[in-house]
């Protein structure tokens, strides 16, 4: 399934924040490995990869960001994107995505909105400035490029943890950090055959991940390469403040980079709403 | 005249330019550059009549400020278009938008010239009553020029129960529908100077709509209501009027309506209905005006597989009154069906990180046997470059509505570069 490689990529959440739950500061502690039998090093290791999720995806009650994307082709030629974030956790586990373009030109102005549901598919909104046109998005969209990079739709919302089995291989330590590596293979429909993710055991952000596809190939990484303390009110939380997805076959490659990050700002539930999708809120899309 | 106010409008703006350069603050004006052609292929019949093969030659600058309080309470944004038709070898320009936003909460008025797009239809209209340039669709512009601003007046009202929208137009603005100096069209009046006569600028003829909506069990949900008048004119024999003349008016209409869209069957899936309540001919035995309709619409879109979206669309005008529609009829009309059935098809292709896109659009009519397609090739030279190169392709009996386009196939050319 060459078609799906693109955004098997994506899998991997890139627009999630890269944050520990601020104020749960223990960091989680599963079972030695060897010390429990196979089925439960099962559930552990699912526990590992969902605990992971909400670090990255779900940090503090709301987030601020100014994102920039860096599209690099193979022969070096790079591409740029802009891009206001703004995220609000709701009850069980439901989110909301508010997403203002800066740039490029021809998107400017555009706004991108995303209801997150954990156990269905997401709604998605955009508007078209230009003929002030509010649309709702096909939700298939683990399979299509986020405005042309190799991070998908899915990627703003984050795969849910239980669409995957997963198993725990080993621990391993990268230049980034130190935890355990677990392996993933799809339940419900995905890109890839195989995920591989190396999980930080202080923070449960994730520092890298391959994805195999059926033939057993590796064809994209993602690597987080700054991990920050930022504020959080009291306490701070770790966030991946720039990340990489690497496409080892095209040699096409997407960083993006938080330049501002902001947590607990108050962001109002309301703030998600067909009405603000065509008039932005212009006290947080700065 | 105009064109001095042009020139005088892009020497301020230049000059602000120059200022904010001189201080180094940010560029203030967003906007593009663009050229755009457009050639017909058909040699058509009666092509000697017409002065071109070409249906557009332009050049065009839109230019864009925009400023907000940081609050958000209150902002303005303009938006102008200079042009240089190299058709008419003439220069000038349009205000695409240009409003000011105060915002009190839970109300934000909106005044000024602006566009509003309502309902779920793709290409096809049903509660959107707002006035729409066909000329540009079919003449191969780019397809936010098929929607026009009205001077309005807007009122949205958000609560956590339903949202609104209430508009006030004082000035009917009616659609763009391609004219003879440009599209070879077939005559229903031979030898018949057309005249148009708009409704009069007066309260009674000020255009209101109103739109209410909130989310219901997981669908997006609207409700409409227009009173006004038909976008597009109808002809009729006028005593006052000379003997080779045909009178072109709007009569009145009201549209009540609802549209439905949300996720389902692995995509989305839209539904819209729309009374047509023709006020001037509510039993149908006018000739001269159009009958009530019932107008709907069903939709559903999907990915296929990466990067491909698949849209299709079914709409059927339904015709009131139909029994007296076909006794005012005179024998030499040409008699339309009571029911109108339309589909649509849309697929797109993204390629190369979306710097590529290939696309069509079909509509078939399904009572008429008439067509219409729109096959495009869209490619993203640099962030800021693109360019299309597309085709506009009817075809139908005569009288259809996209038959009668047939002699206008026409090949288009875009490159824009936005700043």
């Amino acid at each position: 399934m060459t078609s799906k490689s693109l955004s098997a990529l994506t899998a991997v959440a890139v627009f999630g924040l890269a944050t520990q739950q601020a104020g749960r500061g223990e960091p989680f502690s599963p079972r030695p490995q060897g010390a429990a039998p196979l089925a439960n090093q099962a559930v552990d290791a699912g526990e590992i990869v969902a605990r992971s999720r909400d670090a990255f995806y779900a940090a503090a009650t709301d987030m601020r960001a100014r994102v920039r994307m860096v599209l690099v082709s193979k022969d070096g030629r790079t591409r740029e994107r802009e891009l206001t974030m703004l995220r609000k956790n709701f009850e069980n586990g439901e989110q909301r995505y508010y997403i203002y373009f800066h740039r490029p030109s021809d998107v400017r102005s555009t706004t991108f909105m995303v209801w997150k549901y954990p156990e269905r598919n997401d709604d998605r909104w955009i508007y078209v400035p230009a003929i002030n046109l509010v649309r709702r998005i096909a939700a298939d969209d683990a399979r299509s490029s986020f405005v042309g990079t190799d991070f998908s739709y899915e990627d703003i919302s984050g795969r849910d943890a239980n669409a995957d089995e997963h198993r725990l291989l080993r621990e391993d330590t990268l230049d980034t950090g130190t935890g355990y590596v677990v392996e993933s293979r799809p339940v419900r429909a995905a890109d890839y055959e195989r995920r591989v993710s190396w999980i930080d055991r202080a923070t449960s952000l994730p520092l890298r991940e391959d994805y195999y596809d059926v033939q057993g190939t590796l064809y994209g990484v993602f690597t987080s390469d700054e991990i920050r303390e930022v504020e959080a009110g009291e306490a701070t939380v770790p966030t991946v403040v720039k990340r990489t997805m690497q496409n080892v076959k095209t040699g096409h490659r997407t960083e993006v980079t938080f330049l501002e990050v902001e947590y607990d700002v108050g962001i109002r539930d309301d703030l998600f709403t067909e009405s603000n999708l065509r008039r932005p809120p212009r006290r947080w899309i700065r | 005249m105009r064109g001095r106010v042009a020139l005088l409008l892009l020497g301020i703006i230049a000059a602000t330019a120059r200022a904010a350069a001189a201080q180094e603050a940010d560029w203030p004006f967003h906007g593009f550059a663009q050229v755009n052609w457009s050639v017909r292929t058909t040699s058509a019949e009666d092509e000697r009549l017409l002065s071109s093969d070409f249906l557009l030659g332009e050049e065009r600058l839109q230019l864009e400020l925009e400023r907000f309080s940081a609050s958000g309470t209150a902002g303005f944004l303009v938006k102008i278009d200079f042009f240089h038709d190299a058709l008419d070898k003439r220069a000038d320009l349009e205000v695409r938008e240009a409003y000011v936003d105060v915002a009190v909460a839970p109300v934000t008025l909106r005044l000024g010239r602006q566009i509003i797009t309502w309902g779920v239809g793709d290409l096809i209209f049903i509660n959107d009553v707002f006035p729409k340039d066909y000329t540009a669709l079919f003449s191969g512009q780019p397809l936010q020029y098929l929607k026009v601003g009205v001077d309005a007046f807007k009122l949205d009202f958000t609560s956590g129960l339903a949202s609104a929208e209430f508009v006030v137009v004082p000035s009917f603005e009616p659609d763009r529908l391609p004219g003879p100096d440009r599209f070879v069209l077939f005559d229903p009046f031979p030898g018949l100077q057309p005249v148009e006569r708009r409704p009069d600028l007066s309260l009674s003829n000020m255009e209101l709509a109103a739109r209410l909506y909130r989310r219901l069990v997981g669908a997006d949900v609207s409700l409409y209501a227009y009173r006004g008048f038909f976008g597009s004119p109808v002809a009729q024999p006028d005593g006052e009027l000379e003997a080779d003349q045909v009178l072109l008016r709007f009569p009145r209409l009201n549209v009540y309506g609802a549209s439905l869209q949300r996720a389902g069957f692995g995509g989305v899936v839209s539904a819209e209905l729309g009374y047509y309540d023709s006020r001037e001919d509510p039993d149908g035995s006018d000739p001269w005006v159009p009958n009530s309709e019932v107008r709907a619409l069903l939709g559903y879109q999907r990915q296929l597989w990466a990067e491909a979206q698949l849209g299709l669309q079914y709409y059927a005008e339904w015709m009131q009154d139909y029994d007296a529609y076909l006794t005012s009829l005179d024998a030499t009309s040409e008699l339309r069906d009571e029911v109108r059935h339309v589909a649509t098809l849309r697929y797109t292709q993204h390629l190369a990180y979306q710097t590529w896109q290939l696309s069509v659009f079909l509509f078939l009519g399904l009572s008429e046997a008439d067509y219409y397609a729109i096959p495009e090739i869209r490619h993203r030279l640099t962030e800021d470059l693109w360019l299309a190169l597309g085709a506009n392709v009817f075809g139908g009996g005569k009288r259809d509505l996209f038959g009668a386009l047939e002699g206008n196939d026409n090949v288009y050319l875009v490159a824009r570069f936005g700043f």
